[in-house]
């Protein structure tokens, strides 16, 4: 227990920085874990220098960081997720790298070790999770008529500690380093006896918070579902997203408590010296990789089932068909969420239980294919005898019709527990979740950002670059993960730095330009966000329907107003934007304008970010009285928050009737495009009708 | 924002106070809430079970537990329970706030006396070798009973910081729905310790 003597700096040092590595022992190695801590640096100082040169700090704090509004925090969300995917990408380029050179290399195996633990860690909490919740705060209640979340502060916690966390990981590339025991830091190598180093606290603390974040957050969502949709809004009347969305929620809810319960306890056992998963004294691994996977795989699901109603709406919208079988949609994602809890123990077919269990386990994951290829014909039902449109986001999702049904095979293949003993640890796994996640989550976080973007900001997306980038992401990502297959099936062990046989040096080759190709990709994405601000002003769509859409968000101003409708629609059936244009009821006056109140700004959710942060840097490096204080700051900081009396402000039924009319004067001077049109200037949101 | 007016339909305050304070959104946000922490309870149960023969040597449940003070501590926790029950039924009636008051502070003083009670069983656990580090078996002890020792403590400070409100905000809609939802919580609490009874201090004592 001498853990807790420290210095007042705790474990904190000179050599606690990336670059005195470097200064002691220079090496390629060194040399590009300070580059990478110096990006982090320099882009830190960019960016606090440019928003003070252009004078935009007050902005910034009135209309985003303590903004309440659901739709401005999916922005944030989103923000902060492609940051960090720059990150996880560029470090699945190094680490491709490093292959195609072993077995000679440039990297010591401890940085390559670090190099996986966060390329996974970021990819899934910290670019899926994001990205994903963004869209669907951005969305989901402008898609079943509310006013906003259910709970609109609890929504800014959610982003400001999801945040801090990421702050904690880029803060890791600088300070000390991150843990080398993967993303799912299986104990007990990530124990205080093998890794007594900082490495796994950084990853327990970012976990534990962007974990109670993702709870709460699931929780909002819910109840949102639940209790905000406006009237007639039945729960079957809502878009495919909603279902998903509600889904994905509920499996928050209920999966992330195992990860976080075993990430604390990770911490008590490395802290407190306890013993839940040392070797000695009566400590159990298996616990541990229970409670993982027992989050770990509805994550899976969690992830994909939004991504699944995102291309839900995009075949549906860019088919100009109601979606194919939406009953059966929506009974295959219930299956799905309730069978991703009943299948985690394939994570370890090979850890020694009984061929009973291990069959028992194998058969309900292969089960799941089932739903999920009840949604892929519905899917191409969809599309059988619509009239097609070409846009990127229609792109994104045929692409991932094929690719996925292609990962989710294997999936199939893995589920048998004879063959997953032979393919076990190998670059087979890999390959294979490479294949689902990023056609299944990637391809459908990008469709949606180019489908809702217009909707967000009130341009379009360049659709060209947007093409470009999607089929370079097509061929990068094959290119990258299909010889991974070959290389897993001769064996090649997943997470080596290295290795003694060249017969998988060709496969490392070909990935490794793969790997080129998807930051080709990654480029075009840049691009493709210049070029459309550049050509903003012919792009723009304030009417707010470029894409002829079909649910509710489509009716309403681009960008949407903070009020999201001056008057929240009445919904009679599925397709409810495309009945209101059919029946004329879309783009019509309210018989009254009536105050609407919404809730004021709050800055807590931007002090518990950096109190939070602070806090977890305080803890990982054994900083008491620092962890001390920003703990208390923010126990004080929430209870002061519930001392606020006015809350909400209102909008004057003035102020809406002047925006509304000028809204609609808009709407009666502007031409509309049929769909053949929508990537020409002439489109301003107004779509013709076309049945 | 008037917090007592039209109390006998809290939902119906003002035309547009609908969106954010519809109590029946509220309430059922903190069920949600708490089906989340359930699994968490869950979960760290379900370990408890698995380790409760990972003694490594140490001293097991036999040794170290004290059901007398268990038994104290059980009438404590069921009987602030029982008092919150009341003070819910004041602030359903609509009956005086010194009244309200009074049964709050009451649940409180009960709440800290189960709690002093625990760190003294605690103590004493201690004093026979029963130390979280000496063997999975009481790691897994301590990862359960003081995880719900820690919600009595916050259900503690949060009627704490209602009994402060009640003072400076009135006994309103916010301050009542806050009781509500605490009231809630509080059973939730009860629920739980009745499984720690049975699962770890019982079970263990039977099967340990």
């Amino acid at each position: 227990m001498n853990n807790l003597d420290y210095g007042w700096l705790g474990k904190l040092n000179w050599d606690s920085l990336v670059f005195s590595g470097f200064l002691e022992r220079p090496s390629v190695s060194e040399a590009v874990a300070s580059v990478a801590g110096s990006i982090v640096i320099l882009a830190t100082v960019g960016i606090l220098f440019l928003l003070t040169w252009f004078k935009v700090w007050g902005t910034l704090w009135r209309d985003w960081l303590t903004s309440t509004d659901h739709k401005r925090i999916g922005i944030m969300y989103i923000a902060f997720a492609i940051v960090m995917l720059v990150r996880g990408l560029l470090e699945g380029m190094v680490m491709r790298a490093q292959q195609a050179a072993a077995p000679e290399g440039f990297l010591y195996a401890d940085h390559f070790a670090q190099l996986f633990s966060t390329h996974g860690t970021i990819m899934v909490f910290f670019v899926a999770v994001p990205f994903l919740v963004g869209l669907i705060n951005f969305a989901m209640p402008l898609q079943i008529g509310a006013r906003d979340v259910a709970f609109p502060v609890l929504n800014q916690i959610s982003l400001a500690v999801t945040v801090s966390s990421g702050i904690l990981l880029m803060v890791s590339l600088v300070v000390g380093q991150f843990s080398t025991g993967g993303w799912s830091a299986y104990p007990p190598y990530t124990g205080a006896d093998f890794s007594p180093g900082v490495g796994p606290d950084y990853w327990i603390w970012a976990i534990v918070f962007s974990g109670a974040g993702t709870t709460l957050t699931g929780i909002n969502f819910t109840v949102t579902v639940y209790k905000c949709r406006g009237p007639g809004m039945h729960l079957f009347r809502m878009p495919l997203f909603c279902w998903t969305v509600l889904c994905a929620s509920i499996l928050m809810i209920f999966a992330m408590p195992p990860l976080s319960v075993a990430a604390l306890m990770l911490g008590l056992d490395r802290y407190l010296d306890f013993h839940f998963f040392t070797n000695d004294l009566g400590g159990n691994m298996m616990n541990y990789a229970n409670l993982f996977w027992l989050f770990g795989h509805p994550e899976v699901y969690l992830l994909v089932l939004p991504a699944y109603g995102i291309f839900s709406e995009v075949f549906s919208t860019y088919s100009a068909k109601t979606l194919y079988g939406y009953k059966s949609l929506v009974i295959a994602t219930m299956c799905i969420a309730i069978l991703s809890f009943t299948v985690w123990l394939h994570h370890f077919f090979t850890m020694g239980q009984s061929p009973t269990i291990n069959i028992a386990f194998g058969i309900a994951t292969m089960l799941i294919a089932v739903p999920t290829g009840v949604k892929v014909y519905d899917w191409m039902a969809t599309m059988y005898r619509g009239r097609i449109r070409f846009t990127t986001p229609m792109v994104y999702a045929i692409g991932f019709l094929i690719l996925f049904v292609i990962g989710g095979l294997s999936g199939v293949i893995l589920a048998n527990p004879t063959v997953d003993f032979q393919v076990h640890n190998t670059l087979f796994l890999v390959a294979h979740f490479h294949n689902v996640l990023i056609p299944g989550v990637l391809f459908g976080i990008l469709a949606g950002y180019n489908y809702w973007f217009p909707k967000a900001f009130g341009f379009r997306l360049n659709d060209k670059w947007g093409k470009r980038s999607a089929y370079l992401w097509f061929a990068g990502f094959m290119v990258t993960f299909f010889p991974l297959y070959g290389a897993g099936l001769l064996g090649m062990p997943r997470r080596s730095f290295s290795y003694a046989d060249l017969t998988f040096k060709p496969y490392m080759i070909v990935a490794f330009i793969g790997a080129m190709i998807v930051l080709a990709a990654l480029i075009s994405l840049v691009i493709q966000f210049i070029v459309s601000i550049r050509d903003r002003k012919k792009t723009q769509v304030p009417v707010g329907d470029p894409w002829d859409g079909r649910s509710l968000e489509w009716n309403s101003p681009a960008p949407v107003p903070a009020y999201n409708f001056v008057e929240i629609p009445k919904v009679t059936d599925r397709d409810a934007f495309t009945e209101a244009k059919e029946h004329g009821e879309a783009y019509k006056r309210p018989k009254v304008y009536r105050d609407i109140e919404l809730p004021k700004n709050n800055p807590l959710g931007f002090i518990l970010c950096v109190v939070s942060g602070i806090l977890m840097f305080a803890l990982v490096w054994y900083i008491w009285w620092l962890a001390l204080i920003s703990a208390l700051t923010i126990l004080v900081a929430v209870i002061a928050a519930t001392f606020r009396k006015e809350t909400e402000y209102i909008i004057p039924a003035s102020q809406l009737e002047k925006d509304t009319e000028a809204w609609l004067a808009l709407v009666e001077k502007s031409e509309a495009v049929s769909r053949d049109l929508e990537d020409s200037p002439r489109n301003v949101g107004l779509a013709k009708l076309e049945i | 924002m008037n917090p007592v007016s039209s109390p006998k339909s809290p939902g119906s305050i003002n035309p547009h106070e609908a969106i954010h304070r519809d109590p029946d959104m509220v309430i059922f946000g903190f069920w949600v809430f708490m089906m989340s922490d359930l699994i968490f309870f869950g979960v760290v149960f379900a370990i408890y079970i698995t380790m409760v023969g990972a003694t490594a040597g140490g001293p097991g449940p036999k040794e170290l537990f004290d059901f007398g003070s268990l038994f104290a501590q059980t009438m404590l926790l069921l009987t602030s329970s029982l008092t919150a029950g009341i003070a819910t039924v004041i602030v359903k009636h609509e009956r005086s706030r010194a009244a309200f008051l009074f049964w709050v502070v009451i649940t409180l003083l009960l709440g800290m006396g189960f709690l002093a009670l625990e760190l003294y069983d605690f103590a004493g656990m201690a004093e026979k070798g029963g130390v979280p580090q000496r063997s999975g078996y009481l790691s897994a002890f301590f990862g359960l009973v003081p995880l719900h020792g820690l919600h009595v403590t916050f259900g503690c400070l949060w009627m704490i910081v209602l009994i402060v409100q009640v003072f400076t905000m009135g006994l309103g809609d916010v301050v009542k729905l806050r009781f509500l939802r605490l009231a809630l919580f509080w059973h939730f609490l009860d629920l739980i310790w009745i499984g720690i009874f049975s699962v770890v201090y019982f079970g263990g004592w039977v099967y340990g």
